[in-house]
């Protein structure tokens, strides 16, 4: 399978014209101070956003032409978001969190929708905290079930924004050492960052500034 | 988007909140329960007010005199003696839907037995009267024909009239009581009826063959009224136009109005029944002024909740929710509390009206139609005050929406 990921901006502050791909299996990080385009840049490969002029690919498809409901569609079944703040939904247990994604999917059934969330939360091994409410779990807990949830629509690509900006040094680590055994099992990830040591888990970093790709580097990953 | 999923994302979500779930449901329960109860209650008295006129008797048919003008001279309708027993023997003969008929002539003075006395008024008819009015005889018995006949000086008395006269309470049977200056042997006591519907006693009667009445008490040969049963209330219209008929017999008046009108007691019922429905219509509507109060009172609370729930909103619009997802969500949120807050209502709402009516002795009533229209007005008021805040939810753009602090 060939997968081309190709994005081109002209928004007056934010991407002044860069283009680039991400491979199947690429853990990258889009590193950048504050206003250098890369929170745009998130939300064009989020769907979210789509590119003024230029193209992005998403799994193939052309993102710029779709309409609302359509890139819902693309959100739901081909991404997968980690947020800085984890986003969980209070008074509501890990494997309710979970399985949220799939609730906007009708092609999940109910027992699918269940057995997916449980395999989910296994993947960042949190099985054991299926029932407990957000304020029950730690923050490094809390940011796995928010992955378990990116996880569980399977997604060709993870899209982490500051995911590790809450945690303290130690469980950030731990986080994206999660993040490597997950890319380590095929998964396509772009973490979103200004911190350098964090960037050097990835694979590849791609540093932006003023709009502009500074430099795109393939790094051998730091591992614990 | 399947139905059935968002139901479960709704419902969810209001599980998070119970407390202000409940509070927001408070005004729509308030607002039901009290349209409930104001119909079930309006409607509870109006079956009571029915209930007193049907015990008077529902095929109670009244000729009275009508109001005449003689040379241009209105002589209203106590001089008109032109109603006699000829007429009451018309409407046995002719009527075919006239099961009984009675002549009635009235006379008030005072009763009087031995120290005691007691203003009183005397009520002639033939021995059908009591069977017409819906009276019994707990005591002694009612006049015979015979009695009628005779001019029988007997009479019947009233509870009321029983406990004034005879206040040491022996048995008033056989007594002689003088009414006016008449002598009656009283030959039989009432069953109490209580107050009717205008709030008259029913017992402060004596009834007498009309007979002696007319010779003995006011020398008259023509009657005040004449009282007839329609066979049954079903045919209570053609008892009337057939009375009308016979009545005719004997007041055939060329090109004039007649000296006589008919009344029956289902217009009476129909006149009591259109002041209570009235009332009941006014009672809802101002019930129903609450049941709007509780829906801003969601409105409010959706507002307020689509803000606080903006970065939820925006989550879930980042992991797949549609526009119409999200608006479809909080007009579920708001109908499912509109209308628990209805079915809470509802229960409430009768179990007030039971309450209240069995307070007051009236019979309970429900009417389905009340319920089911409630149910309707939750519904819609779920969807028209939370189509506000859910259009607001939904036209949230999801990049703002899940920075927003």
């Amino acid at each position: 399978m060939r997968r081309d990921f190709e994005v081109g901006s002209e928004v007056v502050h934010a991407l002044k014209g860069i283009s680039f791909d991400i491979a199947e299996g690429e853990f990258t990080s889009i590193m950048g101070a504050s206003g250098s385009g890369k929170s745009t840049l998130l939300n064009i490969l989020g769907c979210l956003d789509v590119p003024t002029s230029g193209e992005y690919y998403i799994d193939g498809i052309a993102v710029r032409t779709l309409s609302k409901n359509e890139l819902s569609v693309i959100r739901n079944r081909k991404i997968g978001f980690v947020f800085q703040s984890y986003n969980l939904l209070a008074r509501t247990s890990a494997l309710e969190n979970v399985e949220l994604p799939l609730l906007y999917n009708h092609t999940v059934s109910g027992r699918e929708r269940r057995e997916r969330a449980e395999y989910a939360l296994e993947q960042v091994g949190l099985q054991n905290r299926r029932t407990h409410m957000p304020n029950q779990l730690s923050g490094g807990q809390q940011q796995r079930v928010a992955i378990a949830r990116a996880l569980v629509n399977d997604p060709v690509i993870l899209l982490a924004d500051e995911a590790t900006g809450n945690l303290d040094t130690h469980t950030s680590y731990e986080i994206m050492n999660l993040f490597q055994e997950l890319n380590g099992r095929g998964k396509t990830i772009a973490f979103v960052t200004h911190e350098p040591d964090i960037a050097h888990f990835t694979s590849r970093t791609i540093c932006l500034r003023d709009g502009h790709i500074l430099k795109d580097e393939i790094l051998k990953p730091l591992s614990l | 988007m399947n139905f059935f999923n968002l139901l479960k994302i709704a419902y969810r979500a209001l599980l998070r909140n119970k407390t202000r779930a409940l509070l927001t449901m408070l005004g729509i329960i308030i607002g039901i329960a009290s349209v409930i109860a104001m119909v079930s209650i309006g409607q509870s008295s109006s079956k009571s007010i029915n209930d007193q006129i049907s015990s008077m008797g529902t095929n109670l048919i009244m000729v009275m005199r009508a109001w005449q003008r003689q040379g241009g001279v209105n002589v209203g309708s106590g001089n008109v003696q032109s109603m006699t027993e000829r007429d009451v023997a018309a409407i046995r003969a002719n009527c075919r839907h006239i099961s009984m008929v009675s002549p009635v002539v009235n006379a008030s003075g005072q009763i009087v037995y031995g120290a005691n006395n007691w203003p009183g008024s005397i009520r002639g008819g033939n021995a059908e009267y009591l069977s017409i009015n819906k009276f019994e005889v707990t005591s002694g018995t009612n006049f015979s024909d015979d009695d009628v006949r005779n001019s029988a000086k007997v009479c019947l008395v009233g509870t009321t009239v029983v406990e004034n006269v005879f206040p040491q309470g022996e048995s008033p049977i056989g007594k002689i009581i003088r009414f006016g200056k008449i002598p009656f042997k009283i030959i039989g006591v009432l069953k109490s009826k209580g107050q009717n519907q205008m709030g008259q006693d029913q017992d402060d009667v004596v009834i007498a063959p009309y007979t002696t009445v007319q010779k003995r008490i006011l020398a008259i040969n023509y009657l005040h009224m004449i009282m007839a049963s329609a066979a049954s209330e079903q045919v209570a219209a053609e008892a009337t136009a057939e009375i009308e008929s016979a009545m005719r017999i004997h007041h055939r008046r060329q090109g004039a109005t007649d000296d006589f009108q008919v009344r029956t007691q289902q217009e009476m019922l129909n006149m009591m029944n259109s002041v209570t429905g009235f009332l009941t219509v006014l009672l809802a509507a101002i019930a129903s002024i609450s049941l709007v109060v509780g829906g801003i009172g969601i409105m409010n609370i959706m507002y307020v909740t689509v803000t606080e729930r903006t970065r939820e909103i925006g989550l879930r619009m980042s992991i797949g929710a549609r526009n119409s997802d999200i608006l479809r969500q909080f007009l579920f949120e708001s109908t499912i509390l509109s209308l628990i807050g209805g079915v809470i209502g509802i229960c409430c709402g009768l179990l007030l009206s039971y309450g209240v009516s069995s307070f007051l002795n009236w019979p309970f009533m429900v009417s389905g139609m009340s319920i089911s229209i409630s149910f309707l007005v939750c519904a819609a008021t779920g969807i028209f005050f939370g189509w506000y805040p859910a259009r607001k939810a939904a036209s949230l753009d999801p990049i703002n929406a899940l920075r927003y602090e």
